[in-house]
């Protein structure tokens, strides 16, 4: 038994993917580097000692403490590293489980909505309607909440699932135009694809990379001014394919441009023009785009609008 | 004149099986104004033995579930010859991978993720499943 939990302590690399984290910033191999550190600099302690030092009695002592000092130093360092690695493990894991938790009390609320709405319950009033939509929206942003906390914990985990398959991504992104289309008209916005003509299909999971794409081109349409563009322009550069989704809108300001990735940010001008809005798009965008081999990034000027990119690998 | 008796013999049974009682009468009833027979089991158990006695056209069956969970009750009921033809929709909310391809070697007809399903496209799926 205490066998087996020290073999699994062993397994450096089995750790890692329990706490979803890269190699050089897992607990244990951290204290396996330390390790060799250690080794390395009690070795180097006694080549300097026993040039300096006549009494090799007194070499060997300092070589101890020397060594006992480094390990307290470089357990301590491990120890709290894996305490904050755990601590957000299992934070990952509660948001999935309460998520898990609170999307079967929604889908009941969705239907029971749509099952009022349809009016096979009771008649129901044009009043009522009215109430009801609102209903459906709020659970409907709810519902999207939940998502996206999910998706954040799985990102978080390291769990986040990919299927990968040939697809065309232009397609894609004119799928994406379509569905935003009704936004784009409410607000009276133009939304323009500018092509090659041939744009090679690649390997990507297109219901992910969808859901980032789709982020990109609905926070376009809802920061730019009435009556705006949003050009969306699709090219091959060598050996990857480039995507920039321009808007003239709102902008981001400089101050803010640096946390515009991080999870559950909102910069103050997005707060001012658009109250609702969890600030998880852009950090689950980027996750998907960087698992996906790609890149994300943007350029802003405050009032002028912003311009996202994103790449994709074409093999 | 239709004879209720030859009505009921003619209507589908769907055997519902999922723990959360308020979602066992919202469907319910909805499967219920569609004519179809709605039979409730609230735990693995219930619905595995369920499934036995009365043979349904069709099994809604939720995976968290109390006593056994859903992939036993999906594993148990392909195992046995009298009822292992009955269509089986999985309706739940897990949607990792593993657990689709789980249920799907397992032998579920369809696997419905609950949050991504409208009631009308819900109805469609079952009516579908049911009529094949």
């Amino acid at each position: 038994m205490i066998g087996k939990k020290i073999l699994e302590q062993l397994n450096i690399f089995k750790q890692c993917r329990k706490y979803g984290l890269p190699l050089w910033q897992c607990p244990q191999f951290l204290f396996l580097v330390m390790g060799i550190i250690i080794i390395s600099s009690s070795l180097l302690t006694y080549a300097i000692g026993s040039h300096y030092i006549e009494d090799p009695l007194l070499v060997a002592l300092l070589v101890i403490i020397i060594s006992i000092i480094l390990l307290i130093i470089a357990s301590t360092i491990t120890h709290s590293f894996e305490t904050l690695a755990e601590t957000n493990r299992m934070k990952s894991e509660f948001v999935s489980i309460v998520s898990h938790q609170l999307r079967s009390p929604l889908s009941n609320l969705k239907w029971v909505i749509e099952l009022l709405m349809s009016g096979k319950v009771c008649p129901v009033a044009e009043k009522q309607i009215e109430y009801f939509r609102i209903l459906r929206e709020n659970s409907k942003r709810m519902d999207e909440l939940v998502s996206d906390l999910l998706t954040v914990s799985r990102i978080e985990q390291g769990r986040l699932p990919l299927q990968k398959e040939k697809a065309s991504l232009k397609e894609l992104v004119e799928k994406i135009i379509k569905e935003t289309e009704i936004l784009a008209k409410a607000s009276n916005i133009e939304i323009e694809f500018i092509h090659e003509d041939r744009i090679p299909e690649i390997i990507f999971d297109p219901s992910q990379v969808k859901l980032a794409i789709a982020n990109l081109v609905e926070n376009a349409v809802r920061y730019a001014k009435s009556k705006g563009i949003v050009k969306i322009i699709l090219k091959r550069d060598k050996d990857k394919l480039c995507l920039e989704v321009k808007d003239s809108g709102v902008g981001i300001p400089e101050k803010d441009q640096k946390y515009i990735f991080q999870k559950f940010f909102r910069s103050e001008n997005a707060k001012k023009y658009q109250a609702e809005g969890s600030g998880l798009g852009l950090y689950i965008a980027k996750s998907i785009i960087e698992k996906s081999g790609g890149k994300m990034g943007f350029s802003s000027k405050e009032n002028k609008g912003s311009t996202f990119w994103l790449t994709l690998p074409i093999k | 004149m239709v004879n209720i008796t030859d009505k009921i013999n003619f209507m589908k049974t769907i055997l519902f099986i999922e723990d959360e009682s308020t979602l066992q009468k919202t469907l319910g009833e909805v499967l219920t104004k569609e004519d179809y027979q709605v039979i409730s089991a609230l735990d693995g158990e219930i619905g595995l033995r369920t499934a036995k006695e009365k043979k349904p056209d069709l099994i809604l069956l939720d995976l968290i579930l109390p006593k056994m969970n859903g992939f036993e009750v999906l594993k148990k009921i392909k195992e046995d010859g009298e009822i292992k033809d009955i269509p089986i929709i999985v309706l739940t909310n897990l949607e990792s991978m593993e657990d689709i391809q789980k249920a799907l070697e397992l032998g579920a007809a369809t696997y419905l993720v609950k949050a991504n399903y409208g009631l009308e496209e819900l109805l469609e799926k079952i009516k579908n499943t049911i009529n094949e």
